[in-house]
């Protein structure tokens, strides 16, 4: 079943992407940072602080689905025994890592102007900060353990772990009385963002999404010829 | 115009910070990336480099070991 998305065939399409990724994030990245930063409207309440909107709340999304990912192919590699998914997850680890630090730092930065300071032990705050205490411990999992098997396992158990956060930080909105505001986007009903907002977001979530395929891709690259090169000394 | 933009409504103190944050973290997270790929690509080149001929031969026979090859020899 994951015979074609063996490390070895796949190389040459994951080699050859990144360039393409790069240039299309930068078109994307461009046309949403005129978007966010010119053409979209200030708000009636929090002025052109607003903005700040469009580079927090892709970042927040992205770092929770990055997260939600790892778990998954954790449980996968348990499952199916395939290292593959093990090396695919610690590829998506440092952008993901990086999207939950953006989230906290332009949060922090947003808090000031519409809640009157930088940080606040909010639920939705300190769900998040757990959140990126859970990549740092996942991503120093890889650093500190050198046994392979080991460091799969014990990354696995961080991640399915971690994973619990995740409809924590979702939801923590409903569940008490935070600082945030509920989810003004939803899928299943109508959303309370005007379009004039949501298209920019859209954008700027796009050009997020590209951004972590083109570090995934680099990583993943980096770490089969990681594999490659183990190869090379047992020749 | 450009006062305005800058500015923005006294709120530019804000909001210019956070998207260079963003920004700058972006370009950071692909450098140091892309160093560590360039990184382990050199030393691949180096290793094979090392092999004798049997050994070349036998390691040249993966695709991905020539696919390898083919992109440290396009930098």
């Amino acid at each position: 079943m994951f015979k074609s998305f063996e490390p070895n065939k796949i190389f040459a399409i994951t080699s050859k992407a990144p360039k393409y990724v790069l240039s299309l994030f930068i078109v994307v990245l461009s046309i949403g940072l005129m978007e966010a930063l010119v053409l979209s409207p200030e708000d009636y309440k929090q002025s052109d602080a607003v903005r700040i909107m469009y580079v927090h709340v892709p970042a927040a999304w992205i770092s929770l689905g990055i997260f939600s990912h790892l778990a998954l192919l954790s449980i996968g590699s348990f499952i199916f025994k395939n290292k593959n998914f093990a090396l695919i997850a610690k590829s998506l680890a440092p952008s993901g890592f990086v999207f939950s630090i953006i989230a906290l730092v332009t949060g922090s930065i947003w808090g000031k102007p519409t809640w009157g300071t930088w940080w606040a032990w909010d639920a939705r705050i300190t769900s998040m900060l757990i959140l990126a205490l859970f990549y740092s411990m996942y991503l120093l999992a890889w650093r500190i353990y050198k046994n392979k098997e080991q460091v799969i396992k014990i990354t696995s158990i961080i991640a399915i772990l971690g994973v619990i956060n995740v409809p924590i930080i979702k939801y923590s909105v409903d569940w008490w009385n935070t600082l945030h505001q509920p989810a003004s986007i939803n899928i299943l009903s109508n959303n309370s963002i005007h379009i004039s907002m949501l298209i920019p977001l859209c954008i700027m979530t796009a050009a997020f999404a590209l951004f972590s395929l083109l570090i995934f891709l680099m990583k993943y690259n980096m770490e089969l010829i990681k594999v490659k090169n183990k190869g090379l000394d047992r020749l | 115009m450009i006062n305005e933009i800058f500015s923005m409504n006294g709120y530019g103190v804000y909001v210019w910070p956070a998207f260079s944050f963003t920004l700058i973290s972006f370009a950071t997270l692909y450098f140091l990336t892309k160093l560590q790929l360039l990184k382990e690509q050199k030393k691949f080149a180096y290793k094979f480099g090392s092999l004798n001929d049997e050994k070349a031969r036998v390691a040249r026979s993966q695709s991905i070991n020539k696919e390898i090859l083919s992109n440290i020899l396009k930098i």
